[in-house]
């Protein structure tokens, strides 16, 4: 691989990463407070949608993020008033919130653009070259040549460490994750927290959806989202529901998305349908080889409710 | 976890499936009103594409009921012990890979020995995809969650790859197997319509899970582990690892079973996109049966007539047939609302703290 390759390589994986990173370092917060949120897929792809919508209404990319955002977390908003409100089983509520996302998007996007699937051109999420930075040999174009999503992601991922370990919040959200009786003994409005924790991971699900869109396809496509809210959580438990490490194993599976396509473009003949698995095999095995020792917070997936 | 989903009452699993039939159907109509459709035509072309005959009864929506029957017994089965199993798409789809290479590899077998191997290959296929998960958990602590979700995007590509390479047709040009001999497809059930004796396998298997879980030990077992495991294990004496093991990977057979059974009763070749989502459809069909293999029979009708009258009515009202899978998760938190106003219910009444 020459340096080129190399060079374009790592751009690749880092753009590829940044959806994930968006995604995982969300569902980090939600996890730490106690709430696993497997409808992030569903906030994903309603991000998606919703970016492509925003950015075709006020025509422009910016406003499709925002847009991506309110979209995922009015998909959360539907988690939160079931899961954490009257406290119905996380998983499954999960489950159906995705289920019904997915329905959701694929409809109003036939609706509006027709069953076929008008090829839809939206404006696009550009790179925006930092100078100086990106022209660093190698890894200066990865890095500080991309959409202004990834910077964002870049600040947000040490701010999330030190808001969760180094001030009283990141305190209290522990806490309701890890002892919710306690938490609530000592004054923490648990519902409260659990709640917020939610709606943020839902929101950030939801840039990562607009990104999707708007940087990687420049265009939306029904179930666009495959399964990288899935893969957003095995993330989190990879990073050990910690931001620094959730960003860099957000990074490590956009390096493997890209490997998959460089080896493609190499010219391995590997089919075509067994690339696409890569990631998900992957995932698999990162999670039974790496997992280890780590522990998730101890109240994760358990309903709680104040004691009348 | 699984007893907040499972009312302990058949009466009152019936009940509460009634009232989010009827919340789903009320709010399925604002969305539609709102998404500027009328509720009434997508509800008359709903009816006539589902019930609106016999031969429409039994040829579409009974037909389109036997993947959700069997892979919606699958998933009760599972949620029964506690285990999430939410990888019915993907064992379904290892099944019926499994099911169509024994037809295509052995097809100069007679018809009962080649039913009974392509069967038994696709129960042995669901069971192995599942074995992943199973062992995942057992072994290392990871939740089956994410792992039987993940298990299910390798088992749609590992099909899609089948048709696409290894077992596509001799002539190459769609992505597609070759079609099975008469020998390796399942008769008719009913005369004159296309219903296949799949619909009465998923009866058999319906009331056995029923016989085994209320008559049996082992059933009694799997109530306690998915009732409450650490209980289970300590006051019980129950080997719950062994409960926990031997319930996933029946579930996998199941729904492994579910793949094998359309292949073999309805497409006679194995298509890219087989399944039209059924594994996740499964868990709504589970849910609102209360997780009771007898309910599921009447769910997994319910969603197949619902599949039937959203084809009529994309065809007759314009309305795109994704709303169904809106309608599936509306089920889905409409059984978990009511679940959840009823327990608070019961706890206020008692007396007692909430569970």
């Amino acid at each position: 691989m020459s340096q080129a390759d190399l060079a374009l390589f790592l751009e690749a994986a880092v753009r590829l990463g940044i959806p994930l990173a968006f995604a995982a370092l969300g569902e980090t917060i939600t996890e730490r407070s106690g709430v696993i949120n497997i409808g992030l897929e569903g906030s994903i792809i309603a991000g998606a949608l919703g970016g492509a919508l925003g950015a075709l209404a006020f025509d422009g990319a910016g406003p499709g993020v925002m847009a991506g955002a309110v979209a995922g977390l009015t998909i959360a908003l539907v988690f939160t008033l079931f899961a954490v409100g009257l406290g119905a089983d996380q998983i499954i509520t999960g489950t159906a919130v995705t289920i019904g996302s997915l329905g959701m998007t694929g409809a109003v996007y036939q609706a509006r653009f027709g069953a076929t699937g008008t090829e839809l051109s939206l404006p696009t999420l550009a790179p925006l070259a930092i100078p100086g930075l990106s022209e660093i040999p190698v890894v200066g174009r990865a890095l500080f040549a991309q959409a202004p999503t990834a910077y964002a992601a870049y600040v947000i991922a040490p701010v999330a460490w030190y808001v969760l370990f180094r001030t009283s919040w990141g305190l209290e959200l522990r806490a309701t994750g890890e002892a919710p009786t306690a938490a609530e003994a000592a004054g923490v409005r648990v519902r409260l927290v659990r709640a917020g924790a939610t709606l943020f991971g839902g929101a950030m699900a939801g840039v990562a959806g607009a990104h999707l869109a708007l940087a990687h396809a420049g265009t939306f496509a029904e179930n666009m989202s495959a399964g990288k809210g899935f893969i957003a959580i095995a993330v989190v438990v990879l990073g050990r529901w910690n931001p620094i490490l959730v960003f860099f194993a957000a990074m490590f599976f956009g390096a493997a998305s890209a490997l998959q396509f460089f080896l493609q473009a190499l010219g391995f003949d590997v089919p075509y349908q067994l690339f696409l698995a890569f990631p998900y095999v992957l995932t698999l095995a990162a999670l039974a080889g790496w997992v280890g020792r780590s522990r998730a917070p101890a109240a994760l997936a358990l309903p709680w409710e104040p004691r009348r | 976890m699984s007893g907040s989903v499972a009312p302990a009452r058949a009466r009152e699993a019936a009940l509460l499936g009634a009232g989010a039939v009827v919340l789903t159907l009320g709010t399925g109509a604002l969305l539609l009103l709102l998404g500027g459709y009328d509720p009434a035509a997508a509800g008359s072309a709903m009816v006539r594409g589902s019930v609106g005959s016999w031969n429409t009864f039994v040829s579409i929506t009974l037909v389109r009921s036997v993947p959700l029957l069997l892979s919606g017994l699958a998933v009760a089965f599972a949620f029964r012990a506690g285990v999430w199993n939410i990888g019915a798409e993907g064992q379904l789809y290892a099944g019926a890979v499994a099911g169509v290479w024994v037809a295509l590899t052995f097809s100069g077998l007679p018809r009962p020995v080649l039913l009974a191997a392509m069967l038994a290959a696709s129960c042995l296929a669901g069971a192995s995809w599942a074995l992943v998960p199973t062992l995942m958990r057992l072994r290392l602590g990871i939740g089956e969650v994410i792992t039987t979700i993940l298990m299910n995007f390798v088992g749609i590509y590992m099909a899609a790859w089948m048709v696409h390479g290894p077992l596509q047709e001799e002539r190459g040009v769609f992505p597609q197997t070759d079609r099975i001999v008469e020998a390796a497809r399942l008769p008719t059930l009913i005369p004159g319509s296309r219903l296949h004796i799949g619909f009465a396998l998923g009866l058999v298997i319906a009331a056995a899970l029923a016989f085994i879980m209320s008559r049996t030990r082992f059933g009694f077992h799997v109530r306690a582990v998915g009732a409450a495991p650490d209980a289970a294990a300590v006051a019980g004496r129950i080997d719950t690892r062994r409960v926990l093991m031997i319930t996933f990977l029946a579930s996998g057979a199941i729904a492994g079973l579910a793949g094998a059974v359309e292949v073999s009763g309805l497409t006679y070749a194995l298509y890219e996109n087989l399944s039209d989502g059924w594994g996740y459809t499964a868990i709504a069909v589970a849910l609102l049966a209360g997780l009771r293999p007898g309910g599921v029979v009447i769910t997994a009708i319910f969603f197949g007539a619902l599949r039937a009258g959203a084809g009529a009515m994309q065809r007759d009202a314009g309305i795109p047939a994704a709303w169904v899978d809106v309608i599936e998760a509306l089920v889905i938190l409409a059984v978990l609302g009511l679940e959840r106003m009823r327990a608070s219910r019961v706890a206020s009444l008692s007396g007692g703290e909430g569970p």
